[in-house]
């Protein structure tokens, strides 16, 4: 549909927000429509570009007498759809409100708004000897409020925890209108932990306009290890031998040799090709802890095969850490499409997994390259694909299917830092139970009784009756 | 749908919980006051007991919510682990859950509400209810167990939880002294707790030995001398924004980096804002529309 002039919801959106950030033209609504997932399809209403809390709320209470559905976005770099507008909804995208609002170096918390890019913060606090700790991979194009949506993992939230653990505050305009903070940036707030049950609420909640983080002192040593290893079996089984040992590195990052392979071609870390398996083990805090950690670390990755490389310098370790974070430039150049998946099994059964997934790729004919952070066994197999290969879809999302199905059956979860949104909503089922759903279509009315922030993801139809009144239609084509 | 088969011990918790009257679950009556009395008719229930399960190389464990919390660090101890919990003497899992108080090293070693992973609670309607998930990092659908901590149990009635372990440090050693918390704070890597009665500070450091002795050192030389423990707690939480109102007539401890302060005699503490309340109101409404779950309990006075 074509937005008039005349229309009555610009027209009012046009009271709230000056013209310029408002926006019909089709280029932008179409941008709009997509994230970072293969979702395509999805069809954005007005795109409004606030720049403070009280335009949010002008925003919300403009589409709310409008009877119309509100959408938050961020930097659009979420992998499972869940900022993906469907029928038109008014898009609230977060990109102009990115300013860091203050820093209490002392107490480590920062004010931030949520359209700050999440490495701008760690960058920002670094002369404080801060940074913030979730760290995704995308981290130099992701926005912090998008990290709120999701519940943002990365390689270094193995030690501290996702960002749940990382936000003391979140300041949320509500679909009533009201702007209201959750939590406190002390840290505590008498009553239930609505901040808790408001992040990773994927913008079904309301709209996140700041948020309190915590920060996270820099670790006075470092070590950065490389293992590399004949098998797979090898590699998980010291992943698994580290924790069972007392040792909790900050990151333990695993990558197969597909992907190995793909990324020396593209940015030359130094990986061994020939390996099956790398695994990335940092060990940071105080010296005499790092250095005895990291000499256990070396021990068992040797009495399992291990071949070791110790990052000499900062220089070595950026390198290392290069080669990790490449891995989906790289990949572009070996296909033009990959789906990349997210699933988490206990840390015990990762080689099984890994295998199973292996299997399940051969049987679809698909390519696949791993590269996950095996601490805490969360997986990331990438389907290679073309899109222009005919009758692919179905197999990638067959593939795809089953590897959900065998995390689940190892007593694994559906995701662990990507969310459910649109690609996992109708999975829901098979990890809970009718009760189990009803419960979080609770928790949701209680923030929004009217169901009209983010409709129609995470849960499936059914599962709550404020969505009856929504949009609870995937419309045709959106599953890529 | 998942079809889970649910243990028998919750099966009978949840015939006991029942889908009428008024019902309260009652733990180790360590803080049974916190957040207001139940009515004397109030039916007492009480969740299962025992560790279920536990495999040292996933660093999870799966506990009954009547555990005492002694039991389960007991049972973590003996594979040199730990978890996130208050050791309160005579609390149970369940209860430390519902009460939401920190343990005093939460500034080094994490939140209780970052402990929980996994709970199953009975509803107000006695169905069976899985919140979160078995693994360590996890965001399928709603944070529900996030809520369940510190609600007093007044949105559902706990009856097992799987929780996070840690591995346990070397070393440790507690010190105290007239030194300034926020310097101590400044300089200090990663202490596990920090405490301030507003003229003493006691700090805790734990780790690899030698690090806790270079650290220790530190600390020295910001004033602190080696100690036995930390100073008991007083009795009332309360928000730490709370302590610079004034009106203490008692003692206070803060507890650095978490929120958190304890006062000997209750203090006026602000009233939450009415948004704020408004989306308890409507939380206790969507999980417990009868008001059955723990009657006369309010996690906002839950201080």
């Amino acid at each position: 549909m074509k937005f008039r002039k005349a229309d009555p919801l610009m027209r009012d959106l046009r009271q709230v927000l000056p013209s310029d950030r408002v926006r019909t033209a089709p280029l932008e609504r179409s941008l709009m429509g997509r994230d970072a997932s293969i979702f395509e399809g999805g069809r954005a209403g007005p795109v409004c570009f606030p720049v403070g809390t009280e335009e949010v709320q002008g925003c919300v209470d403009t589409a709310r007498r409008h009877g119309r559905a509100v959408v938050p976005r961020g930097a659009g770099t979420g992998l499972a759809g869940g900022a993906v507008p469907l029928e038109e909804p008014v898009v609230v995208v977060t990109t102009k409100m990115n300013r860091l609002l203050s820093v209490d170096a002392d107490s480590r918390v920062a004010w931030v708004q949520p359209g700050m890019i999440n490495l701008d913060l760690s960058r920002a606090t670094a002369p404080y000897g801060l940074h913030f700790a979730p760290d995704p991979s995308s981290q130099q194009v992701c926005s912090l409020g998008g990290n709120v949506g999701t519940n943002a993992g990365g390689p270094h939230c193995l030690a501290h925890g996702v960002t749940s653990s990382h936000v003391l505050a979140v300041e949320v305009v509500l679909m009533s209108g009201e702007a209201v903070v959750l939590g406190n940036p002390d840290g505590w707030a008498p009553g239930m932990d609505l901040r808790g049950a408001y992040v990773g609420s994927e913008g079904m909640m309301g709209i996140t306009t700041a948020i309190a983080v915590r920060l996270t002192p820099n670790p006075p040593a470092v070590q950065t290890l490389l293992l590399a290893f004949d098998s797979v079996d090898a590699a998980a089984q010291t992943v698994s031998a580290v924790i069972a040992d007392g040792i909790v590195p900050a990151a333990i990052e695993m990558m197969d040799n597909n992907i190995i392979r793909a990324v020396e071609a593209f940015v030359g870390a130094g990986f061994p090709t020939d390996a099956a398996a790398v695994v990335i083990v940092e060990v940071d805090g105080l010296p005499g802890g790092v250095a005895e950690e990291a000499d256990r670390v070396v021990e068992l990755a040797t009495a399992r095969g291990g071949s070791v490389r110790r990052a000499a310098d900062e220089e070595e370790r950026a390198l290392l850490w290069k080669g990790r974070k490449s891995a989906f430039g790289a990949i572009a150049r070996i296909m033009p499409n990959y789906y990349l998946h997210d699933t988490v099994v206990p840390r015990t059964r990762l080689a099984e997994v890994m295998n199973r997934v292996y299997e399940i790729v051969e049987e679809h004919d698909l390519q696949v390259m791993n590269v996950f952070h095996a601490g805490d066994g969360n997986l990331h197999p990438m389907l290679l694909f073309d899109r222009r290969e005919p009758g692919i879809m179905p197999r990638v999302h067959a593939a795809g299917a089953a590897i959900i199905e065998a995390s689940l059956a190892v007593g694994g979860v559906l995701s662990g830092e990507h969310g459910i949104g649109m690609e996992k909503r109708d999975f829901m089922p098979l990890m809970f139970s009718e009760a189990d759903l009803d419960a979080q279509a609770r928790l949701r009315r209680a923030f929004d009784p009217s169901g009209m922030a983010n409709p129609s993801k995470v849960l499936p139809t059914g599962a709550s009756c404020a969505d009856i009144n929504a949009l609870d239609k995937v419309p045709d084509g959106v599953w890529g | 749908m998942a079809d889970r088969e649910v243990p028998a011990e919750l099966e009978l918790f949840a015939a006991e919980v029942g889908s009428e009257g008024p019902v309260a679950v009652v733990g180790g009556r360590s803080h049974w006051e916190v957040g207001g009395l139940c009515p004397e008719d109030t039916r007492l229930v009480r969740a299962p007991s025992g560790v279920r399960s536990f495999d040292p190389a996933d660093m999870t464990i799966r506990v009954g919510a009547g555990t005492s919390v002694a039991e389960v660090d007991a049972a973590l101890a003996e594979a040199g682990q730990r978890a996130n919990l208050p050791l309160t003497p005579g609390a149970t899992v369940g209860g430390v859950l519902a009460v939401g108080r920190d343990d005093l090293h939460a500034l080094g070693r994490g939140r209780l509400r970052d402990a929980l992973l996994e709970a199953v609670y009975v509803a107000d309607d006695g169905q069976v209810v899985t919140a979160g998930g078995p693994t360590v990092k996890n965001v399928s659908g709603f944070d529900l167990c996030r809520v369940l901590v510190g609600s007093l149990g007044t949105l559902g009635l706990v009856g097992e939880v799987i929780l996070r372990t840690w591995p346990r440090p070397a070393a440790q050693q507690w010190l105290a002294g007239p030194c300034d918390p926020t310097e101590l704070r400044r300089r200090l890597y990663w202490p596990s707790s920090i405490l301030w009665d507003g003229q003493t500070a006691w700090v805790h450091l734990e780790g690899h030995e030698s690090d806790v002795e270079s650290e220790t050192d530190l600390a020295k030389s910001l004033g602190c001398e080696p100690t036995e423990g930390p100073p008991p707690l007083p009795l009332h939480r309360v928000p730490v924004g709370a302590l610079a109102d004034g009106g203490i007539s008692g003692s206070y401890l803060a507890q650095v980096g978490t929120g958190s302060a304890y006062v000997s005699e209750p203090i006026p503490v602000p009233s939450p804002d009415p948004a704020v309340v408004a989306l308890h109101e409507r939380l206790k409404a969507g999980f417990d529309p009868r008001g059955r779950l723990n009657p006369g309990r309010d996690p906002l006075a839950a201080t």
